[in-house]
């Protein structure tokens, strides 16, 4: 067995670069420790936003993923679509701010987000409940981003993984990379406990064990655990048609503390469940639930939509984010061990990241131009300190 | 049963005999009935399975509140029992 | 007023939990006995509701006087400020909280009517869970049609309200526990026209000491098999319920005998008319609190997961406690004894109270779980027959997940663990969170996979970190301090 390459980690990014390269026509080989999209893929939402993201690299990358979302969504599977077999929702989001202060920071950002290219609509209080019935009445206001989507993000990284099969390649769950083959610096290919694949080139698409990955190879790449909590209601008939959420969650995103920070971020599913989150903090792979971290989830979504009070929870899911120091993915050849590339440290944007993610990493190794500058995502731009 | 029943809920509007202590669910097997609840995708009627609160197939709504555990649920004097379809909002 | 702190809070009013909250206030420390039900007793000592009419507890017992004295005395212990009875308290969560367990709890016969605003926490030193156990259930053609029961929940309606589930009844599945089952049917006037028993208990004779060891549990088989005679209940070994039909309520059965492969023999079904069906495959142990707390579990011989004991019944979890059918499924008299020693354990961790000699409890208590384990061995669950359900059948009933939606998970969409099945296709998700069909699940991602059922695969259905359904409003509010 070998391979053009070899991907190791079947989540959402794992699964979309294997299906972007076997459909250039590259043989693929996909490897994962566990299961298929068994780490951070099945505990988000299935967030694919522009909104959340200040100008620069990253909402770069949105942007151009957000299109091969759109583009991908009339592709026909099963008899149906892409869209349909993923639960791919065009629902857009909505930011709501409490306070009038908020409301204007928000406004700024909105401008500057338009000046690249998002779209974003002031909604002003008076109309907020033309798109939410049932939001609270005592918000200031809020933005609208119609680009903003949501996936059944488990589905999506299963059938990108069954498209990538259709188109050749071979996944492998349950078989964790355990070294890399080297010629001197080189990657040529990875060593499992049942086989040495070679390979013209290695992908760490591994989430939150990308650093552990990485270091097998010998190079540093700080990716962290960042702990999320969502909670889910009891199935409701359609009432929370958007992506919901306040705008102190761009905040919490871009923020580098350690501590628990909790922003209400609330929508609907196909399944008819409410998804509520989102929690952050960086406590190692602590799989403990919190409870005073879910009491605050509860209390936010009932800041947001008062309406959900008597409704049950039935479950809550823990999640961790592959996160990296500067809050950007890592994409990209790594310099310092030729064959070597990386998609990885997307935190927790992976899902929506992931098809662009996968048209860089396809144009990188087949020599096409790539489509936004990708050196900010460059896997050696963290000098020596991020060894640690 | 050697003695009487003690008052009347209703389901559907009818009125169901009821004893002291009586689960809703209780109240309506007794009366015979077998199912108070439609389902979500399919449409299909569902009444009691586990009996003891965990499987949550025989949710009805009560006094215009939806899906409590007809199993669990004591039965009160007067009790407007609905049949609940889908999720009964 | 800040809320008391006790020494020992037990979790479960059932027999376990009764024997240990005893046990432990008769050691001389303060304890609290949480249980969700309106009266005590668990499933196994379910008494009716006060008006469901005249009640002859043996026609439904079995060392019902145990209850009640156990019951008696725990009123006593209450008169005299030892024991705090908590009934219709739903713990949905349990934390530690620097020195202290939090038992958080929904209150209410059914909490979520009328919205509890906030939740009742009771706080302890030191925990025992006695949570109990629930029907196990395999799908088949037509289990969703109303009239078909759990063998639990028919026996719980006749136990808790004196009400019979139907007039012609079958009874089917597997274990000792139908023959009680049945005989309470037919005492109280439904017709039983059989019980179908997947296994036999001829295979008793290959577990000749264990049988001895558990003498009274022959007696009781005795009674059950003179009761079926005298209500001329036919009784089916190596026979299993293959279908349900019925328009919008059950209208008979499909039965079919089984040969050594556990699968069906073609050319031996037959239909048999009935309202009602109480099946059951064994129980399923309640785990949601020892997971939550992090106790290590492993498979027992009937293939449930359990929590991990010590000698003293201890879990692996320091200040944490389990008996009863959460540390394996082995009955009420086990589940007593189990109580007793974990209550004393739990109390004399506290120095309160000089350990009791119990010599003869952990004899009896090894002779019962020997007796327990050859049962499982003489009444395994025959996995294979979900293979016979066709891609049409109903697993997940919440959710509504066909067996052929399990499948194109596993077959099309690349799954080998039952919670990636569970994420694709949605069993396990709804309302009851995987309780009925997380067993099914696991064991159809197993098979397909060429591979028995493991510890993980049991476990990706039985973690629950929101133990019981609770409204959002009060997950938002703090308890008291």
């Amino acid at each position: 067995m070998s391979a053009d390459l070899v991907v190791a980690g079947a989540g959402i990014v794992g699964a979309a670069c294997a299906y972007y390269a076997a459909r250039e026509g590259l043989s693929v080989t996909v490897v994962d420790r566990g299961p298929i999209a068994g780490g951070t893929t099945g505990a988000g939402e299935g967030n694919i936003l522009v909104s959340d993201k200040e100008p620069g690299p990253e909402l770069d990358l949105a942007l151009l993923s957000n299109r091969e979302w759109r583009e991908l969504a009339g592709l026909p599977l099963d008899g149906e679509t892409f869209a349909a077999a993923v639960e791919l929702e065009h629902k857009g989001g909505l930011v709501v701010a409490s306070r009038q202060a908020s409301l204007d920071g928000l406004g700024r950002l909105a401008a500057e987000q338009r000046s690249a290219g998002v779209q974003a609509v002031a909604v002003p209080a008076r109309r907020l409940h033309d798109h939410e019935p049932h939001l609270a009445h005592d918000l200031a206001g809020g933005y609208l981003y119609p680009q903003d989507m949501q996936v059944q993000p488990m589905l999506a990284a299963a059938h990108l993984l069954r498209m990538a099969r259709a188109s050749g390649a071979t996944v492998l769950p349950h078989e964790p990379v355990t070294g890399f083959l080297r010629d001197g610096e080189r990657v040529t290919g990875v060593r499992t406990p049942r086989r040495e694949i070679p390979a013209g080139a290695v992908l760490n698409a591994t989430g939150t064990w990308a650093g552990e990955l990485a270091a097998l190879a010998g190079v540093p790449v700080p990716v962290a655990p960042r702990r999320g909590f969502v909670l889910v209601t009891e199935p409701l008939p359609p009432m929370i048609r958007r992506k919901v959420y306040f705008a102190d969650y761009i905040a919490d995103v871009a923020s580098d503390s350690a501590a628990l920070q909790t922003s209400a971020v609330v929508e609907g599913t196909k399944a008819g469940t409410v998804l509520i989150g989102a929690s952050r903090e960086r406590v190692g792979f602590d799989r403990a639930f919190s409870l005073p971290a879910l009491r605050l989830l509860a209390a936010g979504a009932l800041r947001l939509f008062p309406v959900l009070d008597g409704v049950a929870v039935l479950r809550a899911y823990r999640g961790f984010r592959p996160y990296c120091p500067d809050h950007l993915p890592v994409i990209g050849p790594d310099p310092r061990a030729p064959g070597l590339h990386h998609a990885c440290g997307h935190e927790g944007a992976g899902i929506g990241l992931s098809l662009g993610t996968a048209r860089l990493v396809t144009q990188a190794l087949t020599g096409g131009t790539p489509d936004i500058d990708t050196r900010p995502f460059r896997p050696d731009r963290f000098g020596t300190e991020a060894a640690a | 049963m050697t003695t009487p029943p003690q008052f009347e809920i209703y389901f559907d509007g009818e009125p169901i005999p009821c004893r002291d202590g009586w689960t809703i669910g209780a109240a309506l097997t007794a009366a015979g009935i077998r199912s108070w609840r439609t389902t979500r995708h399919r449409q299909r009627p569902r009444g009691l399975f586990c009996g003891i609160g965990v499987c949550f197939d025989c949710l009805v709504t009560v006094d215009g509140q939806p899906s409590l555990r007809a199993c669990l649920t004591p039965a009160r004097p007067g009790d407007e029992v609905r049949t609940q379809e889908g999720t009964g909002r | 007023m800040k809320s008391p702190v006790y020494d020992v809070a037990v979790v479960g009013a059932g027999p376990a939990g009764l024997a240990a909250a005893l046990a432990a206030a008769e050691s001389g420390v303060t304890v609290a006995i949480a249980d969700a039900g309106v009266r005590p007793g668990g499933q196994y000592w379910r008494s009716p509701a006060p008006g469901a009419g005249a009640f002859r507890p043996h026609t439904l017992h079995h060392a019902w006087h145990r209850f009640t004295s156990a019951d008696a005395r725990l009123d006593e212990l209450a008169a005299a400020g030892r024991v705090t009875r908590l009934a219709e308290h739903h713990v949905w969560s349990v934390e530690r909280t620097e020195a202290l367990w939090s038992a958080h709890c929904a209150v209410g016969a059914e909490p979520r009517r009328g919205d509890a605003r906030r939740d009742v926490v009771i706080r302890a030193r030191r925990l025992v869970l006695a949570t109990g156990a629930y029907d196990r259930q395999l799908p088949f053609p037509g289990w969703d049609l109303p009239g078909v029961m759990t063998a639990g929940g028919a026996q719980a309606l006749l136990k808790g309200q004196l009400v019979v589930a139907g007039a012609t009844a079958v009874v089917a599945g597997t274990g000792p526990f139908l023959l009680p089952v049945a005989v309470g049917l037919a005492r109280y006037g439904a017709r039983v026209a059989a019980v179908a028993e997947a296994n036999s208990p001829l295979a008793f004779a290959r577990f000749p000491r264990a049988v001895l060891g558990a003498s009274r549990k022959v007696g009781e088989a005795a009674e059950y098999a003179a009761a079926l005679l005298r209500h001329r209940i036919p009784i089916r070994h190596r026979h299993v319920v293959i279908g349900a039909f019925g328009r919008d309520r059950l209208e008979g059965v499909r039965v079919a005998r089984m040969g050594g492969d556990g699968r069906v023999l073609t050319g031996t079904e037959r239909v048999i008319p009935c309202d009602v069906l109480a099946v059951g495959w064994g129980f399923t142990p309640q785990l949601e609190l020892h997971l939550q707390l992090g106790c290590a579990t492993r498979v027992d011989v009937d293939s449930s997961l359990v929590v991990r004991v010590d000698d003293d019944q201890r879990t692996s979890v320091e200040g944490v406690w389990a008996a009863g059918e959460s540390t394996g499924v082995g009955g009420a008299d086990l589940a007593f004894i189990e109580g007793e020693l974990a209550g004393h354990a739990a109390a004399a961790s506290l120095a309160a109270a000089p350990r009791r000699p119990a010599g003869a409890l952990r004899k009896r208590r090894a002779a019962l779980r020997a007796f327990a384990a050859a049962m499982h061995q003489v009444y395994p669950v025959p996995e294979t027959l979900i293979d016979g359900c066709d891609d049409e059948t109903i697993v997940c009933r919440c959710e509504e997940v066909t067996a052929g939606a399990i499948r194109h998970a596993v077959a099309e969409l690349g799954a080998t663990e039952p919670r990636t099945v569970k994420l694709l296709a949605r069993p396990g998700m709804g309302w009851c969170q995987g309780r009925v069909c997380g067993f099914a699940t696991a064991c159809m991602t197993a098979r397909a996979g060429r591979r028995p059922v493991g510890e993980a695969d049991l476990r990706a259905f039985a973690e629950r970190p929101i133990a019981a359904p609770i409204p959002l409003g009060l997950l938002a509010t703090p308890p008291e301090p």
